[in-house]
């Protein structure tokens, strides 16, 4: 996973759609959420994740190396971006070449959009603007250590299991509680990620009035 | 001036922030290239999330989070998407007029318009009396707003008939804390929730209709607390509680008197507390030994020993924490259901505390100061009482007026409606409200309205209630003036005036002193814009309960917010009551009240043996005159449905109508396990023939005279199609814009309570 990315636990996820929202107002994208919103236990429980981009590590952006117009830059920070709007083609292999399912061609426009980690912000230094507004923090934006600071004895996983093939992301999902560390959480069409029965360990810390969230300003 | 952050008087987690809004705070206008970023709150809810409002060009085009120690950047759908109705197509730019409900709404001069009503008002009250006019005002309205609608009603229309849309809100709670704690509002900040060791919430779908407020839920338990659930659904707070408690609806105090009945018997009390801080104990402790867990068990429905577990893990934590909101509220006995929780915080010493005590969730952003400031039929600013023969003497002095002339108290909103149909009111002037959509027993409310002779609404967008009014004035929407607003932690925030009035709308300030000119008041009206009101407000509620007197606008842009009561100028506010166990009764103590269950007025039988329950999701916005024109929300939850068990056979989707002792109404089902198989759950904010409320009960609480919305007596039934969703209202000739609008055809359900899933194809 990358330094600082995005970290998504569906355990806190109330399923709002503020991220979806948030995502419409990005400038480069008006009126367009590049967020997957999903109910994952329709007809039994209200539990939700979003999934954005994962920026593929390893191996790096199948999205790009299928792009016959070599329109998907990754830059050398691990961010996996956009199809360059000059570039594209809007042929929509990088949506049959992704196993997260991602992209999205506008058959309009004949072009493709993604999640690039809200490039415009996070070259500035601010969070993404999914990650900003969730209510819940559900998508979380920052380091693994400041993701622990808030949340203490949370683990992640960054690596996903598809029929035998393993591919490692830059962004990082929460686990539950007591899952092996090192085992690839489970990927492929029809099989979501696995709802945490908790939002999150039982905290290790007392509380005071110190451990509030978020830094200090 | 400057206000000392003093971390033993800021509430925790509140006391690093030195600011507003991550802004130096005397510098809240940030450019940023070619726009204005202007520091406000949401319009929404009673978190009343900080945001940023983006101006180009004196337009408000956008949103960006504001880093604002309530909300801490963190918005919902709703909030990030309210910029969108300021200078929505939709918007009334005209004062409509007809002369008759036969014709059409017309659009005259505001001259014409306010001449007109002042006419019909002296009309009418000549004919049949001063109290045959009535006035309704609204919650979502700043306080100086609501401040003036009060004071329009005593001292311009003399009428006794002022009631608000708050009294289907949050009356049960306030009645419920008066009578306690001599005081209304939550005790506690929300911050106060991140020290806590066990959160209890009950009726309050926190995920849904105050999402920002889960961060403070989700704090808390990554620092081990553990989270109490009562709920009838499974929503997305109960499907991880530690304990979710899905009682049958209109059972909550009997739920509550048996959690009281074990803490007794186990001797978990906090003996010493309740021997110092409190009177009619004995009482309590009668009441709740008539209700032991076998009892409740039965009553409510649930496993017997649900009651232990929760009276143990409530009462055996260091500090604990109770929330409630409508869920417990809209009930026959809505008070008395505040009343039980209350009683369950006090006997177990968890009150006045960080991190330890009791809070009520206001729906409306503005239920806490909407119903401070007089605009309750009992009510006169400052929280006094009308009936008070020394309160009714101070505000006759501070308005300039014979007591003599001050009207005595009136009735409640919904009795008001009684009264248009019995014809002893027959003139109304509504102001931020939509009782088409948001009031119970719609054909009754309809009736009412029709009887109505003259009936003026003010909104900035067409409501169902204004296209059926003589009159309709189109005002501003809340980024075009300025005010305050109290949270539901009763922190007085400022909001800001981002842009200018579209061309042909006024604010409700303006209308309300210009109405009171026409009617011979205008010397008591003489306000040209919102701070004058708060000035006088600010003396209005000088020396009361809910004191002002010490918050400025000037206080407010400094500090990001003041909790009342403040009474004077270096006065810090007060995010946390009764520090020490201290109370605003005359005796400091806690006056705790004996409750005993009663049944819902409705009642089961063979053919209505179901019950019918009803809320909120997160999309949208009490009666969604609002949020049902913002493309985004109407994408996200196109339509009602209603929410049942698969026991009862039905697929997704399936059409169902919902029958009850006042009406039918066909939704497609929204099939699931997280809700009571004996109960079904329909979302109220679309109009007829989709309204929840065609079959809802009007039987009021006895004290609160708020509406039983949360359970009546219904059976479902399969039907051949679902009904269409009506487009929201236009005046004539005006198609609602239509971007908004092409989800609403939708026949099917949403995917979950919260809405579609977006990546579905």
């Amino acid at each position: 996973m990358m330094g600082r990315t995005i970290v998504i636990d569906p355990g806190r996820c109330i399923g709002c759609q503020a991220c979806v929202s948030a995502c419409r107002e990005c400038d480069s994208h008006r009126g367009k959420s590049m967020i997957h919103l999903d109910y994952l236990d329709q007809g039994a429980s209200v539990a939700s994740s979003p999934t954005v981009c994962m920026h593929c590590e390893d191996p790096v952006a199948p999205c790009a190396q299928v792009c016959p117009a070599e329109a998907i830059l990754v830059t050398p920070d691990g961010v996996v971006h956009d199809a360059d709007k000059s570039r594209c083609i809007g042929c929509g292999n990088c949506v049959s070449a992704c196993p997260m399912g991602v992209p999205k061609i506008d058959l309009e426009a004949k072009l493709q959009f993604k999640c690039n980690l809200c490039y415009d912000r996070t070259s500035y230094g601010l969070a993404p603007m999914c990650a900003t507004v969730c209510p819940t923090g559900s998508i979380f934006y920052g380091t693994l250590e400041e993701l622990r600071t808030e949340r203490p004895g949370v683990e992640v996983a960054s690596t996903f299991d598809f029929d035998g093939s393993i591919i490692s992301t830059g962004v990082a999902m929460v686990v539950p509680r007591g899952r092996p560390v090192d085992e690839p959480l489970p990927g492929g069409a029809g099989e979501h990620a696995r709802v945490t029965g908790s939002p999150q360990p039982a905290g290790h810390l007392e509380p005071s009035a110190d451990n509030v969230l978020g830094d200090p300003l | 001036m400057t206000i000392p952050l003093d971390p033993n008087i800021t509430p925790p987690g509140t006391g690093r922030f030195r600011d507003a809004g991550g802004l130096p705070a005397d510098r809240w206008r940030a450019i940023r290239g070619e726009e204005t970023l202007v520091a406000t709150h949401c319009c929404f809810c009673g978190v009343q999330c900080g945001m940023y409002l983006r101006v180009h060009d004196g337009k408000v085009f956008g949103v960006e989070p504001r880093d604002h120690d309530i909300n801490r950047m963190r918005l919902c759908p709703k909030g990030l998407n309210a910029y969108q109705q300021v200078n929505h197509p939709d918007r009334l730019t005209a004062p409509l007029y007809r002369q008759s409900r036969a014709d059409d709404l017309r659009p005259v001069s505001w001259e014409q318009a306010l001449d007109t009503t002042a006419e019909h008002i002296q009309r009418i009250q000549a004919e049949y009396g001063r109290d045959a006019f009535g006035m309704l005002g609204g919650a979502s309205l700043f306080t100086e707003k609501t401040y003036l609608v009060g004071k329009f009603a005593r001292v311009a229309l003399r009428t006794r008939h002022v009631d608000y849309n708050g009294r289907l809100c949050m009356v049960s709670a306030a009645g419920a804390n008066k009578l306690s704690f001599g005081i209304d509002r939550a005790a506690n900040p929300f911050a106060d929730c991140l020290l806590s060791d066990c959160l209890l919430i009950a009726g309050s779908n926190v995920g849904e209709c105050f999402p920002v407020m889960t961060q403070y839920l989700w704090g808390a338990r990554d620092r081990g607390a553990k989270l109490i659930v009562i709920d009838p659904r499974e929503t997305s707070i109960a499907r991880t509680a530690d304990i979710h408690v899905a009682l049958r609806p209109g059972t909550d105090a009997a739920f509550f008197n048996a959690v009281l009945h074990v803490v007794i018997t186990e001797g978990l009390t906090d003996e010493a507390f309740i021997a110092e801080h409190t009177t009619g104990w004995d009482e309590v402790r009668t009441a709740a030994a008539e209700c032991p867990p076998e009892r409740a068990a039965e009553i409510c429905c649930i496993p017997v020993e649900q009651v232990t577990q929760v009276a143990r893990m409530f009462a055996t934590a260091g500090k604990a924490m109770a929330w409630h909101a409508r869920g417990i509220e809209h009930h026959t006995q809505g008070v008395e259901n505040c009343l039980t929780v209350i009683n369950l915080c006090v006997a177990t010493g968890n009150l006045g505390k960080p991190g330890a005590g009791y809070g009520t969730i206001t729906g409306q952003g503005n239920g806490q100061g909407g119903r401070e400031h007089g605009q309750k039929s009992d009510m006169l600013p400052g929280g006094r009482n009308i009936s008070d023969p020394v309160h009714r003497m101070q505000v006759a002095d501070i308005w300039g007026i014979d007591v003599e002339d001050l009207p005595q108290a009136g009735t409640s909103m919904m009795e008001m409606v009684h009264q248009m149909r019995r014809g002893e009111i027959r003139g109304l002037f509504g102001m931020c409200n939509n009782p088409f959509v948001s009031l119970p027993n719609y054909t009754v409310v309809k009736e009412g309205y029709d009887a109505l002779e003259f009936h003026a609404q003010c909104d900035f967008f067409l409501s169902e209630t204004a296209a059926n009014a003589h009159l309709v004035l189109p005002v501003t929407s809340w980024a075009e003036d300025d005010g305050v607003m109290a949270n539901a932690e009763a922190r007085v925030v400022r909001h800001r005036k981002a842009q200018e009035p579209l061309p042909g709308v006024r604010t409700d300030t303006w209308v309300l002193c210009e109405l009171a000119r026409r009617l011979g008041a205008g010397d008591k009206f003489a306000f040209a814009d919102s701070e004058q009101v708060f000035e006088e407000l600010r003396i209005a509620s000088r020396g009361t309960v809910n004191d002002y007197y010490g918050i400025t606008y000037a206080r407010l842009d400094e500090t990001g917010g003041i909790a009342w009561p403040c009474p004077t100028l270096d006065h810090p506010g007060t995010p946390r009551l009764f520090e020490g166990g201290k109370t605003y009764h005359a005796d400091g103590r806690v006056h705790l009240q004996a409750v005993r269950w009663h049944p819902p007025a409705d009642p089961y039988d063979d053919t209505y043996p179901m019950t019918l329950t009803t809320g909120r999701t997160v999309a949208h916005f009490l009666s969604g005159n609002q949020t049902r024109r913002l493309g985004g929300l109407v994408e996200q939850t196109p339509r009602p449905w209603v929410e049942v068990h698969p026991s009862h056979g039905f697929a997704n989707g399936d059409a169902v109508t919902v029958v009850t002792r006042r009406g039918a109404a066909t939704f497609p089902a929204l099939v699931t396990e997280a809700i009571r198989p004996d109960t079904v759950f329909v979302p109220y904010h679309w109009p007829y023939p989709v309204a929840a409320n065609e079959l809802t009960i009007d039987a009021l609480d006895p004290r609160s005279k708020i509406p039983e919305y949360k359970v009546c007596a219904c059976r479902i039934e399969p039907a051949d199609a679902v009904t269409a969703v009506p487009a929201p209202p236009m005046p004539p000739g005006r198609e609602p814009y239509a971007d908004t609008q092409r989800s609403r055809g939708e026949p099917l359900p949403p995917t979950s309570s919260q809405g579609r899933g977006t990546s579905e194809p």
